[in-house]
């Protein structure tokens, strides 16, 4: 390669040697996305993605919540024909599916592919362009669910599809395979970014942030990714060996030749109960990243947190039985899972308290996104306890599918994961938009929001007691449940209220909020040291880290790193343990391929729910657009 | 404060009744019930300490600071022993629970001498109910309801014909799965005169909400009682009417599903209709039993529980009376 070539000095052009204007100016020539259709669709930016994501996966829990709404309306009143049989246990399948796969897990990993990278000191999250796969494939699995379910082909079998009713003896039409497609579709994509982000903060935090420095939110990202590239196995299992069954007529769940429907049980729950902790790890981590900032001094008990969040992460494994108490397993092995559902209490105890003692010795500020970790408090420890109950044999036999465990999950679930969420939406706005959302709005959305919640599933608890099963279209007058039932149904108005008043907050914010400084919290993590919104190149200078809270340490500029190309995608590499910087990494361009193989699987995989040979004739489109991926694109190191 | 003595309130109508948790009725249910007062005890203890800690921290502080503050300031080392502390603490009372966990356990599994012995089959959406016996003559079939005998053990055999199903009599019992391809059972005992309800509490499909069943605890001398009666073949018609009716439900389609015990009626794909009329409830606790609830289930079936497996057969007036005349008839 000739070196006297103008644009080829343009690109090998060191950081250091340009002012900074002039390297503003290059870096961000370099890492920009056209502001185009195609800039759009190819982009590999891992905030553009983010945002989309996050986007995306709030949309569906608006549709989700949607159909709480209607379940709760049909349940207003004994014997109600408002909904018929058929579309309660549509809307019910939906609603679990869509919150669990749609919007749950996708919206955590959403907001840890904007913000992990921005918090380890990178300019770009790892392989860009799975990410950019990663989202595709995920909004194509949404669209089919939803498009079913406008159909009228929407799975009526529950989130968790139980065989025989969603086998090929009793589960009619299409609706059972749509739902297993749709588990593939995001099992892909948390696949996908689980691994981008354990490549991401193994391999791409700043220099000098250690293992003992890393942001507890980063940490539990990454126990969270180990979580789901652990699990998904289970699941891909499970859904695939089920479609097997309904298309190829196998026989993995039919005990009639040989197959066993405990089988079933247990791939789906050896991942479905670590999926909980998919989407309750995340939120610990955005608790430990808003305590320490509002109470405005480090966490207290770093290292009893990073430990608690790997034991649990271990612990989520070892009690997928609670979930089959009732399913006549042998008395001694669930005594077992007894033991080990309790003891997953004790790394969320060491998280509770190490929280309060950081408050106690902290000086809070009560803003908004802490108001959403009060109401966590709240909720979250009372659903804990009754998940102790449910986590004892003798008493899960009487309460297990009832509406006591759908207030349980609840309050983990809202109470212990989109509380914390909305707090974290709250506290990273500024960052994601450059605009802060009101406080005034704020405190209402967190009032409205804790009060409604705990009113319309705080009576679900007695209602499971008095004898109320859940997924039931209806129930006769004669039970008397009458009564908390419209109770129930007239505080979801108040707690969809708050959700209304947050989406509000948040789009009105988006274009009349206030200004957001750079660090408008005074926050000690390394997101804050980058403009609101960041640039597309994250820092101009990589930031060197010595310390875990680096913003409260250093209170003027950071030290930084330099020697990085300007005109190149290039990012730094560094050692697992110690973050000592290793290589000059370049990180890919953008790339319509990404979109093109998502199209690709996305057709394949609907094909196959109709025949086999999808699956054969399928690959081939897939197989083009991989080539176009990952086509050499002749730059200096590749040819080297 | 947040309004649940309202939801309390509310629900007083729902926690004693015939289909509840915490009414037990049995020593099973009790033993359930007093475990589930201990995990509530220390729930709710653990609850407000808690709570208490976390007003307290946001209380000390008046003054908010605009510095961060380094950590090790005064006081942190006590904080390291009382998180340490409530860590232990924590250890121990779950200790506990699973302890008293397994003493429950254990209780439950405890089964009297001599029990009652009943297999029930989960259908989609009823219940099949055979009365076992060593000899063959005394075993008897009916459906969607037990009778059982105040004081003895009663053993069920659940066995799941199509999909899973779950037995759930909280009054008497917890819960326990019919799973194809297994054999589960469960054990009771009632200790007072009753007539306790149970559904079905795994989700099996369109009518899964309409899948109940009784339980009749009744004193040993009126369960005898009740037995032999179910032993005996179904009731001749005792008139014009009637007889046009068996008529028709023993030559028509009635007949490739349901048995009428001593008829030509065999089917054994739907519930035996031999003493139909003695039960209270009919289509698995939907309907209350008369003669105008079994007429409008054989007129339509199908607006009454939707989906479910019995079709509508079209029938003149006249035919639909004789038919609900003799199955009114079958005590």
């Amino acid at each position: 390669m000739s070196e006297t070539r103008p644009e080829i000095e343009a690109i090998e052009v060191i950081d250091r040697d340009l002012s900074p204007e002039a390297l503003e100016q290059r870096l961000a020539q370099t890492w920009a996305t056209p502001r185009t259709l195609y800039g759009w669709l190819a982009t590999a930016d891992h905030k553009i993605i983010g945002r989309r994501y996050i986007v995306t996966a709030f949309v569906f829990l608006i549709l989700g919540g949607v159909l709480a709404l209607a379940m709760r309306a049909q349940l207003a009143g004994p014997e109600n024909r408002l909904v018929s049989a058929d579309l309660y246990n549509q809307l019910f399948t939906m609603h679990g599916s869509n919150m669990m796969f749609l919007f749950a897990v996708p919206v955590m990993e959403a907001v840890a592919v904007y913000l992990v990278p921005l918090m380890v000191g990178t300019r770009n999250i790892a392989f860009p362009r799975l990410n950019a796969f990663s989202y595709w494939i995920y909004l194509a699995g949404g669209l089919l669910l939803w498009a079913a379910f406008l159909l009228q082909m929407g799975p009526d079998v529950g989130w968790f599809a139980y065989v025989p009713l969603s086998g090929p003896q009793y589960g009619a039409g299409k609706r059972s395979d749509i739902w297993a497609q749709m588990i593939t579709f995001t099992e892909l994509s948390a696949l996908a970014v689980a691994v981008e982000i354990v490549v991401t903060v193994f391999k791409q935090r700043a220099p000098g942030m250690t293992l003992a420095r890393i942001p507890l939110f980063v940490w539990s990202m990454l126990v969270t990714s180990f979580l789901i590239i652990l699990a998904m196995p289970a699941i891909v299992m499970a859904s695939t060996s089920l479609i097997l069954d309904r298309l190829v007529g196998t026989h993995f769940f039919n005990p009639a030749e040989g197959g066993d429907v405990l089988l079933y049980q247990h791939l789906f729950w050896f991942f479905g109960h670590p999926e909980v902790y998919i989407i309750f790890l995340p939120a610990v981590g955005m608790v430990s990243t808003i305590v320490p900032t509002f109470a405005r001094r480090p966490v207290f008990g770093y290292l009893a947190l990073v430990l608690a969040l790997i034991a649990t992460g271990i612990l989520a494994f070892t009690l997928w039985v609670h979930h089959m108490f009732v399913t006549g397993l042998p008395r001694v092995g669930e005594s077992f899972f007894t033991a080990s559902s309790m003891a997953i209490a004790v790394p969320s105890g060491i998280q509770i308290f190490c929280w309060l003692a950081t408050m106690w010795h902290g000086r809070p500020v009560l803003a908004t996104p802490m108001l959403f970790v009060l109401a966590f408090f709240a909720t979250f420890v009372l659903g804990g306890l009754t998940g102790v109950m449910v986590a004892s044999v003798p008493l899960d036999t009487q309460v297990h599918d009832t509406y006591f465990v759908v207030a349980h999950f609840h309050y983990v679930l809202i109470g212990g994961a989109v509380f914390p969420l909305m707090g974290a939406i709250y506290y990273w706005y500024p960052k994601f938009t450059g605009r802060m959302m009101s406080e005034r709005l704020g405190r209402w959305v967190a009032g409205l929001v804790f009060v409604g919640f705990n009113l319309a599933f705080f009576p679900m608890h007695l209602l499971g007691l008095a004898g109320m099963p859940r997924r039931v279209y209806t129930y006769q007058p004669e039970m008397g449940w009458g009564g908390a039932n419209l109770f129930v149904s007239l505080s979801s108005v108040i707690l969809a209220a708050g959700f209304l008043l947050f989406f509000i907050d948040a789009l009105r914010s988006a274009r009349y909020g206030a200004r957001a400084a750079d660090n408008p919290w005074d926050a000690g993590t390394l997101e804050w040291a980058t403009a609101s919104p960041p640039p597309s190149y994250n820092f101009g200078h990589i930031p060197v880290v010595t310390s875990a809270n680096p913003l409260w340490e250093e209170r003027g500029p950071l030290p930084v790193a330099t020697g990085l190309r300007a005109g190149r995608r290039e990012l730094l590499v560094t050692t697992v343990a110690e973050a000592q910087p290793e290589a000059r990494e370049t990180s890919p361009r953008n790339s319509i391929w990404p979109l093109m193989t998502a199209l690709t699987t996305t057709v394949m995989l609907i094909w196959s729910i109709f025949s086999p040979w999808a699956v054969v004739w399928g690959s081939i489109p897939i197989g083009i657009s991989l080539i176009g991926w990952f086509w050499p694109k002749g730059t200096p190191e590749d040819e080297a | 404060m947040r309004g649940f003595g309202a939801g309390f309130a509310l629900l007083c109508a729902g926690c004693s009744g015939w289909q509840s948790a915490i009414d037990p009725a049995g020593p099973e249910s009790r033993n359930l019930q007093h475990l589930l007062w201990l995990f509530f005890g220390v729930s709710a203890a653990v609850w407000v300490l808690v709570m208490l800690v976390l007003a307290v921290a946001l209380m000390r502080r008046a003054a908010p600071s605009t510095a961060p503050l380094r950590p090790g300031s005064r006081g942190e080392r006590g904080s390291a022993i009382a998180v340490s502390a409530a860590v232990a603490a924590t250890a121990i009372v779950l200790v506990g629970l699973t302890v008293g966990s397994y003493r429950a356990t254990s209780a439950l599994g405890a089964r009297g001498d001599e029990p009652l012995m009943v297999r029930l089959r989960g259908y989609q959406w009823w219940w099949e109910v055979t009365y076992l016996d060593p000899l063959p003559e005394r075993v008897f079939v009916t459906a969607n309801e037990l009778h059982i005998p105040v004081g003895r053990a009663v053993t069920v055999d659940l066995v799941a014909a199509d999909v899973i199903h779950s037995f759930w009599l909280p009054n008497l019992a917890g819960k326990q799965d019919l799973v194809p391809g297994r054999d589960n059972r469960i054990s009771f005992t009632a200790d007072r005169p009753g007539i306790y309800r149970g559904q079905c509490a795994e989700f099996c499909g369109l009518q899964h909400a309409h899948m109940s069943f009784f339980v009749i605890a009744e004193p040993p001398a009126d369960f005898e009682r009740w037995r032999s009666t179910q032993l005996q073949p179904a009731v001749a018609p005792m008139d014009t009417e009637q007889e046009a009716g068996q008529q028709l439900v023993t030559g028509k389609a009635c007949a490739a599903c349901h048995a009428v015990r001593g008829t030509g009626a065999v089917g054994t794909l739907a519930p035996d209709l031999t003493h139909v009329a003695s039960r209270t409830y009919l289509a698995a606790g939907l309907l209350p039993m008369t003669r105008g609830s079994l007429a409008a289930w054989v007129a339509d079936p199908q607006t009454i529980k939707p989906g479910n497996n019995m079709p509508a057969v079209p029938l003149s007036s006249d035919k639909l009376r004789s038919i609900s005349a003799y199955l009114a008839s079958l005590k």
